[in-house]
């Protein structure tokens, strides 16, 4: 694996600052475990993709690290760029925070999508991006979702999709809220053509994703320790005025409840994913 | 009129407004009510049954807030379990196998918080309801009577026309709890509410309900009258689609409710 001399033809404007963006978080030679409190050398975390190489913690990832990290070289492209989110309720101070978070992110939106191929077979992808206003969906994110649901389903491609968010996108109001049934229809019209679907739920999931296209999966993946929930878990002890229990709201919690079929670690993850695309899609994987 | 969107919103919180209940009982006739999801339990806030309408027989299902101190309490102040979704999505699959339009009426601030209900899946029953609605081959028609919260109400209001009584609220978020993650304080609620946008009107303009029920003698025999009179003749123009063409509008509907620039 050859994640630090990465190089790869830009495939279109977007993808000219890609390796910008994936370069800015090592600009601190070590890194600081927020759970073990170790602190291991940048270069040793992000060759074991993001994860503390001392106990397994994943670190929050940007959607083109991820890219990076889970696609073969060079075969990423980039669709469905150019949307711009607009302000269609004039909501105090939501221009300012668009701005901040473009600047933050290096990102035009919430969420990366196009196609790829992970162990030599080709599939529709979407990454979620937790820099731009920690991937909340508003109209940009839902169009982005549907307009590849559509393309996978004319092409007959499966869809890969990490997805990473703080649920809906307030200031959009309800055109926000409107996002969650639109994804939910081109997800229906992907699997009633009896294409595979495979979400890979990061932390945090939560709110009006994990209430659609999270869930819609075929198989449903999640990274270890990942929070995924519906309501807030800060809005729940409010509401209830008791303790939470422990690991609420957790992927293992998930796993143990019945909504995801598997924990698969970060380090494993192309590996599980291609397995399952050769699976669902009659192609033949290269061996990984 | 001079009613800003929290005004709206104190009104339809009241506990004098009609229910689901007191519109079936207004509206529909021989109506026999179903219970449960047949995997977990029977949730109070959603009830759901087959009845007439006019000549046609329906499935209705709406969330019920109750009226009393007792019965909202019972009710969850309509505030629905996964099963409550689970239920709905039972009967909207029966009333697709027999060739039954569907009915709902929403009236939530939000599906139900809880331990109990994040561990059996609120955000999967959601889900599941939205994928369900949006390839159902039955007419379906939402009204919003009151609250119209979040994902709860969005998971009983992806249909093929969706109205909204006059002083209804729709909404991504209650106003309280937009006003506290922005502004770090709940009692900005009023200017929450007017920033996003949550009247039927609003709607209206936007496009996300096709028509807004005007409230003049709301809860009398005339008003019953009329939107049974306004639902028979929708779901007549609704029968007359195709199966193709009744999925695919309701795809298209919603397809549609974006804003967004294209810088390219
Ligand atoms: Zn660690």
């Amino acid at each position: 694996m050859a994640l630090l001399n990465f190089k790869r033809r830009p495939q279109n404007e977007l993808e000219l600052g890609g390796r910008q963006r994936i370069e800015m978080d090592q600009s601190d030679p070590e890194m600081t475990c927020p759970n073990c409190r170790k602190s291991s050398p940048s270069s040793a975390v992000w060759q074991n993709f993001n994860v503390c190489p001392e106990c397994g913690y994943h670190y929050r990832t940007r959607a083109r690290q991820r890219i990076l990290m889970m696609t073969d070289s060079n075969s990423f492209s980039e669709m469905f760029t150019g949307l711009r989110p607009s302000d269609p309720l004039k909501f105090r101070g939501y221009k300012n925070k668009l701005e901040a978070a473009g600047a933050i992110s290096n990102e035009e939106e919430a969420v990366v999508t196009g196609t790829a191929s992970i162990g030599g077979i080709n599939t529709a992808l979407f990454v979620m991006e937790p820099g731009f206003m920690m991937g909340s969906m508003g109209s940009v994110v839902g169009e982005k979702i549907v307009s590849l649901f559509e393309y996978a389903t004319d092409k007959g491609l499966p869809v890969v999709g990490f997805t990473v968010s703080g649920g809906a996108r307030m200031q959009e109001g309800l055109f926000s809220l409107m996002q969650m049934a639109r994804t939910s229809g081109a997800v229906m019209r992907h699997s009633d053509a009896g294409l595979f679907y495979l979400p890979i739920l990061t932390s945090p999931t939560t709110g009006g994703v994990t209430a659609s296209f999270a869930m819609d999966g075929d198989i449903i993946l999640a990274e270890p320790g990942a929070t995924i929930g519906f309501a807030g878990a800060r809005v729940v002890e409010q509401t209830t005025r008791k303790p939470l229990p422990k690991g609420f709201q957790t992927a293992e919690s998930m796993l143990e409840h019945g909504f995801i079929d598997a924990i698969v670690p970060r380090t494993k993850q192309k590996k599980i994913i291609a397995r399952l695309l050769k699976m669902h899609t009659g192609n033949k994987a290269e061996d990984l | 009129m001079s009613k800003t969107a929290y005004d709206c919103v104190k009104i339809v919180r009241g506990n004098d407004r009609p229910t689901s209940i007191d519109l079936i009982k207004g509206m529909f006739t021989e109506f026999v009510e179903l219970h449960g999801d047949r995997r977990y339990a029977d949730d109070a806030a959603v009830i759901g049954g087959v009845g007439y309408l006019g000549e046609r027989p329906v499935t209705v299902i709406g969330i019920e807030k109750g009226h009393t101190v007792k019965e909202r309490a019972f009710r969850r102040f309509g505030a629905p379990m996964p099963e409550g979704y689970r239920k709905a999505l039972r009967l909207m699959k029966q009333a697709e196998k027999f060739g039954r339009p569907v009915i709902c009426f929403v009236d939530t601030s939000g599906a139900y918080c809880g331990v109990d209900a994040e561990e059996r899946g609120q955000g999967e029953a959601v889900a599941e309801n939205l994928v369900t609605m949006m390839g159902l081959k039955v007419p379906v028609i939402s009204i919003i009577i009151g609250e119209g919260g979040s994902g709860g109400a969005l998971a009983l209001a992806v249909a093929d026309r969706v109205w909204m009584f006059e002083n209804a609220v729709y909404s991504v978020i209650s106003p309280e709890g937009c006003a506290a993650i922005l502004w770090k304080d709940a009692a900005c609620a009023p200017e929450a509410a007017e920033s996003l946008k949550i009247t039927a009107k609003d709607s209206l303009k936007f496009g996300i309900i096709e028509e807004m029920i005007s409230e003049n003698n709301l809860g009398k025999p005339e008003f019953y009258q009329e939107l049974k009179t306004k639902i028979e003749s929708e779901l007549s123009e609704l029968s007359g689609l195709s199966v193709e063409e009744l999925t695919q509008k309701r795809y298209m509907r919603f397809r549609s409710l974006g804003r967004f620039e294209r810088s390219e």
